[in-house]
């Protein structure tokens, strides 16, 4: 209370509340209030998360070498069943990803604060302006990234275009499927090829594909850089779960609470 | 049960001189048109040979006259003749002997003696731009004869694409506004038999259908009636194997051209295209485009010649794009363009990292004496912490100066 007000940042009031580092005894609870530099780590993504994101990326790379073969079959074999392969597996595949995209979508409900939908649709005024710090950071106009623990700002309005194009995907997808006349997929979904032409559906699948093959070429490289400049574990973290972080930046970062941290010890 | 003497058939038979068998022979043909068991050969049998005629006016606007052609040249010729005689053409501008006024009154003359009782035929599409006046016949709007002739017949059968949603006068381009029967008249029973032109053995079928069961085969959303267009193309042709084993035509006239592979990757849409063509063919079940070497361009779909054109590609080009360009040409660029970004970002974010200073991150503000980062805390003393929940707060960092 005596600390001059000058430097105080705008969330102290927030921290000065009780939390669970009262109940320990007082020495301890010196010792996990200091030292704001010290790296703890926070367990970030969960495991529907992290298998959902693997399986996701398994899909995506099956489907478009399958979905790439049947729009435009460039293997020409001497004998075999290549294209009743491709499909087969395409379509196989395809079930998969929508389960992925199903437990995603609970997820979304009943995830952690990294996973749950807050996470991507901007609910607070310093959410949204992060989206003009972070692209600050991206345009080399800032250099410090605002800080936060799971998705960023504009990651995350990424991430909702990518959840749209999947839909978008799945749908076009069964509407052709539905071509075939399997009824119980077509029921909800054949409407779609009548509605704007079937060949209509299909270039979209096509281009839908590039751009979500678009979105992983740009995703992986801001993985490498963001993970390249903050130190935080960002590319492990989709293995284990777990990001880096200073004290003061868990505490600080928009998704944060000390309550957050595990020591490393 | 082919003794129905004196029944307008039977006239007919002995009159032309068709055999009983040549006669059973059809009525078997039709019920496997109609996906019915072959038992239902002996039912279509006897419902034609107790048929009595039903009177039918052929309305023709904008068109080529293509269904005409296949209307004239039905398979099976004899028999198929004479049970579309059955139906007693008062009315059809290509082929009937009145002419001026006279063909006129005809058609009149059957309005008024069968309300509600005589099927309509309408080939060709009928124009609404400016009032219809881009087709009249007699003076009169083709719009408004539809309207009237489909109003008050008992069905219509919209035969042909154009006559099904505007065909090639509606295609994207057409000045006329050319529409479809259903689009004319909204209330009216329309069985729409689309394709360029389409299969005549369709058109009989869905008569003997009406002679046989009082009523007209089931259809789909689109008026279609499902046993000619329920199924994809696709799942019955002939070369369909090819397509599984992956061997396609990638010429016209390479090896596999010559050896009947399939014709995808020549833009065949077969796979997008609802008919019975593989199973019904054309000209007395000769011949089809596919088994003939050509790829489906899918003139039984709705808008066929927007939608599945280019007829030679597999996929329709984007539009916003120069006519030329791929879809694939537009992925693959975006992904290009994409990685490109991500390389020059790559080099000017390492150029940041080690022309500037290091980021604040990196060095604790508020260095203690003698701990490293993140190392254990020394045993004992705390130095540098201040003991109160605001202990972190005011630390000179460089986010909060620009910050504020």
């Amino acid at each position: 209370m005596a600390t001059p007000a000058v430097r105080v940042p705008a969330d102290a009031v927030r921290r000065r509340e009780p939390h669970p580092f009262d109940a320990v005894g007082r020495e301890d609870a010196i010792l996990l209030r200091s030292q704001p530099w010290q790296r703890v780590r926070v367990y970030v993504w969960e495991v529907p998360v992290r298998v959902t994101h693997w399986l996701v990326v398994f899909c995506v790379v099956v489907l478009s070498i399958t979905g790439g073969y049947i729009g435009d079959p460039f293997l020409i074999p001497e004998t075999g069943a290549t294209m009743g392969i491709m499909r087969f597996v395409h379509m196989l595949t395809a079930y998969l990803f929508v389960c992925c995209a199903l437990v995603r979508t609970y997820w979304l409900f009943r995830g952690n604060r990294f996973a749950r939908w807050q996470a991507f649709i901007p609910t607070n005024r310093r959410h949204l302006n992060e989206f003009a710090t972070q692209a600050g950071w991206y345009l080399f106009i800032r250099r410090e990234l605002p800080g936060i623990l799971g998705h960023n700002a504009l990651a995350a309005a990424t991430y909702m275009i990518v959840f749209f194009l999947f839909l978008v995907q799945i749908m076009t997808g069964f509407a052709l499927e539905a071509q075939h006349g399997h009824t119980v997929v077509a029921s909800p979904f054949g409407w779609i090829a009548n509605a704007v032409g079937v060949q209509t559906v299909r270039v979209v699948h096509r281009l839908v594909m590039w751009a979500i093959l678009a979105f992983m070429v740009h995703h992986v490289y801001s993985a490498l850089l963001v993970d390249r400049v903050e130190k935080n574990g960002l590319l492990s973290s989709i293995f284990t779960g777990y990001k880096f972080a200073t004290r003061r930046q868990v505490a600080e970062a928009r998704d944060g609470g000390i309550e957050l941290e595990e020591m490393l010890r | 049960m082919m003794e129905a003497d004196g029944s307008v058939l039977r006239q007919l038979l002995v009159e032309r001189g068709v055999s009983r068998r040549a006669f059973l022979k059809f009525c078997g043909a039709m019920a496997a048109t109609l996906a019915l068991p072959s038992s239902f050969a002996s039912t279509i049998a006897t419902a034609l040979s107790t048929a009595s005629r039903i009177p039918l006016i052929w309305l023709e606007g904008q068109d080529c006259a293509g269904n005409t052609e296949g209307f004239l040249r039905a398979s099976h010729p004899t028999v198929a003749e004479i049970v579309l005689d059955v139906l007693s053409v008062n009315y059809h501008e290509t082929i009937m002997a009145p002419a001026g006024r006279a063909a006129e009154k005809s058609r009149e003359d059957t309005i008024a003696a069968y309300p509600g009782a005589y099927i309509a035929v309408v080939e060709g599409a009928i124009p609404i731009g400016e009032g219809g006046i881009y087709c009249t016949i007699g003076g009169r709007t083709f719009q408004s004869l539809v309207q009237e002739v489909c109003g008050k017949a008992l069905a219509t059968i919209a035969v042909g694409t154009c006559a099904f949603d505007g065909g090639l006068p509606g295609a994207n381009g057409g000045p006329t506004g050319a529409a479809g029967v259903t689009a004319i008249v909204p209330g009216a029973n329309v069985i729409n038999l689309p394709g360029c032109p389409m299969n005549v053995q369709n058109l009989t079928a869905t008569i003997v259908h009406y002679l046989t069961f009082g009523s007209f085969p089931a259809t789909d959303s689109l008026g279609r009636p499902h046993f000619a267009y329920g199924q994809l193309l696709h799942d019955q042709c002939e070369r369909r194997a090819h397509f599984d084993a992956g061997e396609y035509v990638l010429a016209w006239g390479d090896d596999g051209h010559r050896k009947g592979w399939c014709l995808y990757k020549m833009g065949c849409k077969g796979p997008e295209t609802f008919a019975n063509c593989p199973t019904v063919r054309f000209n007395d079940r000769t011949s089809w485009p596919v088994k003939a070497g050509h790829g489906c361009v899918g003139c039984t779909m709705p808008r066929f010649w927007d939608q599945m054109s280019p007829f030679y590609r597999r996929l329709s080009n984007p539009p916003g794009f120069a006519v030329d360009v791929l879809a694939d040409q537009i992925g693959l660029g975006l992904v290009g363009v994409v990685a490109g970004l991500a390389v020059v970002h790559g080099v000017a974010s390492y150029a940041r990292a080690h022309a500037g200073a290091a980021p604040a991150e990196e060095a604790p503000p508020l260095p203690p004496p003698s701990t490293e980062p993140g190392a254990p805390p020394p045993p004992g003393g705390l130095p540098g912490a201040e003991p109160g929940p605001s202990s972190d707060a005011p630390a000179p960092e460089s986010p909060d100066e620009e910050a504020s």
